[in-house]
């Protein structure tokens, strides 16, 4: 008989509580545009924040609720899935060009020769408000990989031969998470570019010229002769650095040849027809 | 009983070696490095150019705003170039190069070893001006301009002026040879200082592991009223502002305040015997005690040396660079830091030289923290730092904020006390910077 009794007013109990469930569920509906969990299901899922917005969450309730796509992108999914939003929506979207963080430093360890150690807590934060570096040059990275820690999608991994973080382009969702971490400024976010092909000044050493080579055997030395060579006026030259204006850039690869320190570098270029002589001597 | 403050403090190995070795004098440098920024604020503006010569104790930047300081030439020769140089820090500022020619003083300066009595009859403006154009900044290691700090605001009263010749840091001898050999100096700044802000009383705090300089300078204080001379009890960071007003008149400076605030002023007594030799003998501040110390050096000293010179040229005075030195470090063990070479130059900040053998100047192996919350205990600012410590590795600044990250004041308690080797203060530090910086660009 307990076991009857308990059962029937158990019963009753959830059905009430059921029924009082139900009303209020009823009377305090949130009403949602399902057209936010649509938008979400088109982005990439990331959550790296890269957009400015709280994860993709953020993103989509803002791109419905504004009715307008200006000044939105998601760099991790780029182009293409802004354009899928676009067409979702109604609305139109203004392409980008995808863009891919570089570091701009080129002192490995065999160019930058250690002048003093440093033994205290290895992050790059730590290191780069207590010293000037374990290098003589005091821009350039610090090597304990806090970009690395910082990526969103694992895309930078520590090199231990030359003490100088690699980013793998393929991975990179271009979230600025690693921009915003690197105490030095070393990192940037550029323009993909054709074929994935970049030119950078991977330096950013503005002392002179003599005292930035001393530092270190890749460092940018203002001598302006990269100014000189290029066609487009894309280089600048402040401070005693080189700078290439990626949105002016035509990638000729002048400017490469005629650094003397080799502190511009290209990416993902075929080897040059006089380098392919030469080898064939070789 | 002695007096001495009540939240916090360790008791680090005394070390003071060099105890009891006169000031000496070195040869002035070959090439003098004169930094523009030497002080906390605004850096000196260079009015000098290359090819300009100049002589000792002619100004050479001016300084730049109300919290700034002048700097004056430490040698007398030509200025080769005004360009970057290589700071304790490894990172490059603005620095005068100069180079020496013979010794030549600015006419104005007294030279001579007599003792100025005539302080009666200086007016308060008069040492004001002396003090902000002689460049004089807290001689301690922070470098707080001195006319900021002895300018009172409308409507606070200074009741105790506070003279801290405490010296807790470990090794350092600078105060205390100063205090020995020049008494007499040491009481006229004081009361020239209590001439400006109107003081009631003048303490002299000194720990009592100092008892000769305790007695000499009580001894000498009896010809002056209102200077009493205090022995206190070891405990280190005595020597911090906030520590030795609660040790001496048993007040508590609130959070984020300044100690005018409980009606105290605190000067360091070298800055107290800078101010008299500006004030009485027109002499600017270009020199400064620096005690050079290690335990495997050959000669302890305590050296008079101008701002500028290569610290390589001090560590050579005292018998050269030991062959297991590991650190060369800029200030005491607790709070000074190591240099990134030898031949940064001695600024206006430099209490001392320490050189460490290898074997001492390596970091513990840090394991886990043991929540044994001894940092809490050694904490003088009653602060939290394995807390503190966490929120800086996770990132949450803000939440540092509120617990008052910016109340420490990095004396090193923390990680000195640490059973499982954490070195709290680094983190600590870094949070403190960000929320600075925050706080700044929320302005």
């Amino acid at each position: 008989m307990i076991i009857l009794y308990t059962v029937i007013i158990l019963g009753l109990l959830a059905l009430v509580l059921a029924v009082i469930l139900y009303v209020i569920a009823q009377k305090f509906k949130v009403e949602e545009n399902p057209l936010i969990d649509e938008v979400v299901e088109l982005l990439p899922g990331a959550n790296c924040g890269g957009c400015g917005f709280p994860g993709c969450g953020g993103f989509a309730s803002i791109c419905v609720t504004n009715n307008s796509l200006d000044g939105m992108f998601c760099p991790a999914g780029g182009n293409e899935t802004m354009k899928k939003i676009a067409s979702l929506l109604g609305l139109t979207v203004e392409e980008q060009e995808p863009k891919v963080a570089v570091i701009r430093c080129n002192g490995s360890k065999e160019k930058r020769p250690i002048v003093n150690n440093y033994d205290g807590i290895k992050t790059c934060a730590i290191a780069h408000a207590t010293f000037g570096g374990e290098t003589g040059c005091i821009y350039g990275c610090l090597g304990f990989g806090d970009c690395a820690n910082a990526c969103s999608a694992n895309g930078i991994t520590m090199d231990e031969e030359s003490g100088l973080p690699i980013f793998d382009e393929k991975s990179c969702t271009s979230c600025g998470g690693c921009v915003k971490t690197c105490p030095r400024g070393l990192i940037e976010l550029r323009n993909q570019g054709k074929n994935n092909r970049r030119v950078y000044v991977a330096c950013r050493n503005s002392d002179k010229g003599a005292d930035a080579k001393k530092a270190c055997g890749a460092a940018c030395i203002g001598c302006g002769i990269c100014m000189k060579n290029c066609p487009f006026e894309a280089i600048s030259l402040n401070n005693n650095l080189a700078y290439i204006d990626f949105t002016k850039c035509k990638l000729c690869r002048k400017c490469t040849t005629g650094c003397p320190t080799g502190a511009i570098l290209e990416v993902n270029f075929p080897p040059r027809k006089s380098e392919i002589i030469n080898e064939n001597i070789n | 009983m002695l007096k001495t403050f009540s939240k916090g403090g360790v008791h680090p190995k005394e070390n003071k070696i060099s105890t009891g070795c006169k000031i000496t004098q070195i040869e002035v440098p070959k090439q003098a490095c004169i930094f523009v920024s030497q002080h906390i604020g605004a850096p000196a503006e260079p009015i000098v150019t290359k090819g300009d010569f100049v002589k000792v104790g002619q100004i050479i930047a001016k300084a730049k705003g109300f919290v700034s300081a002048n700097i004056h030439s430490s040698v007398s020769g030509t200025v080769v170039k005004i360009d970057k140089a290589i700071d304790v820090n490894g990172y490059k500022q603005t620095a005068i190069f100069i180079d020496t020619d013979g010794d030549q003083w600015l006419d104005t300066i007294d030279k001579s070893d007599e003792i100025k009595f005539d302080f009666q009859n200086k007016e308060i403006e008069e040492i004001k001006a002396k003090i902000t154009e002689s460049g004089l900044v807290g001689s301690g290691g922070a470098t707080f301009p001195t006319h900021v700090k002895i300018s009172i605001p409308e409507g606070k009263v200074c009741e105790h002026l506070i003279i801290n010749a405490v010296e807790c840091e470990p090794y350092l001898t600078a105060d205390h040879q100063l205090m020995l050999e020049h008494p007499e100096e040491i009481m006229i700044g004081c009361k020239l200082v209590q001439k400006i802000t109107r003081a009631k009383k003048v303490l002299i705090g000194i720990e009592n592991n100092k008892q000769d300089a305790v007695k000499l300078l009580s001894e000498v204080a009896k010809k002056y009223p209102d200077i009493e001379v205090f022995a206190l009890k070891v405990k280190y960071p005595q020597g911090a502002e906030k520590q030795l007003i609660k040790s001496l008149v048993n007040r508590e400076v609130p959070s984020g305040k300044l100690p005018i605030e409980v009606g105290c002023v605190v000067q360091n007594v070298g800055t107290i015997f800078s101010i008299y030799e500006a004030v009485m003998k027109n002499k600017p501040f270009f020199e400064r005690v620096v005690t050079v110390t290690g335990k495997s050096l050959t000669k302890q000293s305590n050296i008079l040396a101008r701002i500028g010179t290569p610290i390589n040229l001090l560590i050579e005075a005292a018998g050269g660079i030991p062959e297991n030195t590991g650190k060369i470090i800029g200030g005491g063990p607790m709070m000074g830091k190591a240099l990134v070479n030898e031949f940064v130059p001695v600024t206006k900040g430099t209490s001392g030289i320490l050189l460490m053998p290898k074997n001492q100047s390596t970091r513990p192996q840090s394991c886990n923290c043991i929540r044994c919350g001894k940092c809490m205990q050694a904490c003088p600012m009653g602060l939290e730092p394995y807390l503190l410590k966490n929120l800086s590795v996770l990132g949450m600044f803000e939440e540092m904020q509120t617990e008052h990250v910016l109340d420490c004041v990095e004396c090193g308690c923390c990680s000195f006390t640490c059973p499982a080797g954490i070195p709290l203060l680094d983190h600590i530090r870094l949070g403190k910077a960000t929320v600075n910086k925050m706080l700044r660009d929320k302005k």
